[in-house]
């Protein structure tokens, strides 16, 4: 199923299946997701893999009659298990979605928000923290005289990587990248491109794209689906430049899709 | 020949469109005249109050139709307090049940509660005011206030507003009835602008792991602010001119008593009660001042909240 991995799997996935009521969205899904590493989700609109991503945090838990079944094991623990609580799984798993999602709160306030659910720090502490999590999202220098103001006056591209700024400081084993993006201009793509490539030093990173060409450049794994099953998994370059199936050459070369 | 009659339709046309745009423009204006008139003809027939009580009107306590003196402070006053009493009690009540037809309430039961809502808010006023009276009131001197009495009335500083006779009829009752009137608007105002809010940005909050509360607390409302603003401007705004509720229940009565449990007058109901019997062109006066003053109040409220309600435009121009 994967690659011949030296570095353990972070991520288990064993016999997912994903339910929109009655309708089958996710059918039989296993794959592992390495540490430190990006693993991209490709596949057309519909697929399931949003699907996929958000059964890693239980965003779905949100909606009724949504509900997963089989096991997604972070930790040795089987996230989707009754007993699991929601808030810590969410500090270990973080996420940012398809358009950015400033809170209406101020720059500085809006990387603290996540930190203090979880932690109560000093001044000093949260300062270090805020600046931390702005660099590592590569914000720090276009932002650090102006913490104080509204974080919805920034740019899209800022705004984005904003938001990963205030993922990513809550210090989660594994960062969710919903189409990140979608919404933005090309050169802000190609900063938050860079920055998933710094990312995956400190953090397992899952990203969902509908961009093959990003899939191609960002990912270390490559998980083509369609119809909510996992059609082929591998190694990027492996996926891109030999498939397996003939389906996945179909859609990367563009005959589908 | 075909030409001409085209050219003869479209004259008609244009007859018609110009006939049209200025009948609607006189229907426009009309509203301003109406205003206009309403405001002068207030001004003009509280004069005479205005000659001879001057500024002092405002502040004085006295309402004494027998001698001719006439002070607006104790209507003012309890319009004021039975407004801000009720939106107290409204404004949390209100988001609970916003909170809860937004973000928790199972999808089957949103609209029965939504129409439920929209419901009360159409319960004519003389009815909450029935109600009040003989349903409520004499609950409320039975249980509520002897408690009230017992248990708040005896500590500092905010005992004395809850002491004294437990009568039913006061400050305070006409406060909660105003409360209950208000809570439907508030309320669907509330869960209108809670289902603006995108479902990416409660997710983003929901995906640090922030409980139903905290999104609400810290994401929904922020972000909505202004329209809960307005929506809380609209329902002050019925609170400061509901008449007959009020009348029923707060005890008509020209005293300033420091405890809410006394009876008050609010300005609606000195109006109501009063015009039938006033006599002598300055009682007239002084009760067409009121009337000014309640105009005046209501008129800054309700600019408050279409400046508010702007302002939200505003931003959802800028978000689009």
């Amino acid at each position: 199923m994967n690659a011949e991995n030296i570095v353990k799997p972070r991520v288990t996935v064993r016999d997912l299946n994903f339910y929109y009521g009655k309708a089958q969205a996710l059918n039989n899904i296993n794959l592992d997701i390495t540490e430190k590493k990006v693993t991209a989700f490709i596949g057309p609109s519909g697929c399931g893999k949003s699907t996929l991503l958000r059964t890693f945090n239980r965003m779905y838990e949100l909606y009724p009659k949504q509900k997963a079944t089989g096991s997604i094991v972070l930790d040795g623990k089987n996230i989707l298990d009754k007993n699991q609580d929601l808030n810590k799984l969410r500090a270990k798993v973080g996420m940012v979605f398809q358009k950015p999602t400033p809170f209406p709160m101020s720059i500085h306030d809006n990387i603290a928000f996540g930190v203090k659910l979880y932690q109560s720090l000093n001044k000093n502490d949260m300062e270090e923290r805020v600046e931390w999590a702005l660099r590592k999202a590569a914000l720090w220098d276009e932002v650090k005289d102006k913490l104080t103001q509204s974080g919805m006056g920034l740019s899209g591209g800022q705004q984005q990587r904003l938001c990963i700024a205030r993922a990513i400081a809550v210090k989660p084993e594994v960062l969710l990248l919903d189409e990140p993006t979608s919404a933005l201009d090309p050169i802000s793509t190609a900063h938050i491109e860079k920055l998933i490539d710094e990312l995956k030093e400190d953090f397992t990173i899952v990203i969902v794209t509908h961009n093959m060409q990003q899939a191609a450049r960002v990912s270390d794994y490559t998980a083509y689906m369609y119809l909510g099953d996992l059609m082929e998994f591998g190694d990027t370059s492996t996926v891109f430049t030999n498939p397996k199936r003939k389906e996945t050459e179909d859609y990367i070369t563009g005959r589908f899709g | 020949m075909s030409m001409f009659l085209h050219e003869a339709r479209l004259k008609r046309q244009s007859i018609f469109d110009s006939l049209f745009r200025n009948l609607t423009r006189v229907a426009a204006f009309s509203v301003l005249v109406l205003l206009a008139a309403i405001i002068g003809s207030l001004v003009i027939g509280s004069m005479p109050a205005i000659h001879a009580f001057g500024f002092g009107f405002l502040i004085s306590p006295d309402w004494d139709p027998v001698n001719d003196q006439f002070g607006a402070l104790v209507p003012i006053v309890g319009t004021l307090i039975t407004s801000g009493i009720a939106l107290l009690i409204a404004i949390p009540v209100s988001f609970g049940i916003a909170l809860f037809l937004t973000e928790l309430s199972p999808r089957v039961l949103r609209r029965p509660l939504g129409v439920a809502i929209e419901l009360l808010a159409g319960i004519p006023s003389i009815i909450y005011g029935m109600w009040g009276l003989f349903v409520f009131a004499p609950l409320f001197a039975d249980h509520v206030e002897p408690w009230l009495n017992e248990h708040i009335g005896v500590l500092p500083y905010i005992g004395p507003f809850f002491s004294g006779p437990p009568m039913g009829i006061g400050i305070l009752t006409a406060s909660i009835i105003l409360a209950i009137m208000v809570i439907p608007f508030i309320a669907s105002v509330m869960r209108d602008v809670f289902d603006v809010v995108p479902v990416m940005l409660k997710e983003s909050a929901y995906g640090l792991g922030s409980t139903t509360w905290e999104v609400m607390l810290r994401i929904v409302l922020p972000y909505t602010k202004v329209g809960v603003a307005g929506g809380i401007m609209l329902g002050l705004g019925r609170a400061l001119g509901e008449t007959m509720a009020v009348t029923f229940v707060i005890g008509n009565a020209h005293e300033l008593g420091k405890s809410l449990l006394n009876p008050g007058n609010s300005i609606s109901s000195a109006l109501a009660n009063e015009f039938t019997e006033a006599f002598g062109e300055l009682y007239t006066a002084a009760l067409i001042e009121l009337g000014l003053i309640l105009f005046f109040i209501t008129f800054v409220v309700l600019s408050l909240a279409r400046y508010m309600l702007y302002k939200l435009g505003q931003r959802e121009g800028k978000a689009a």
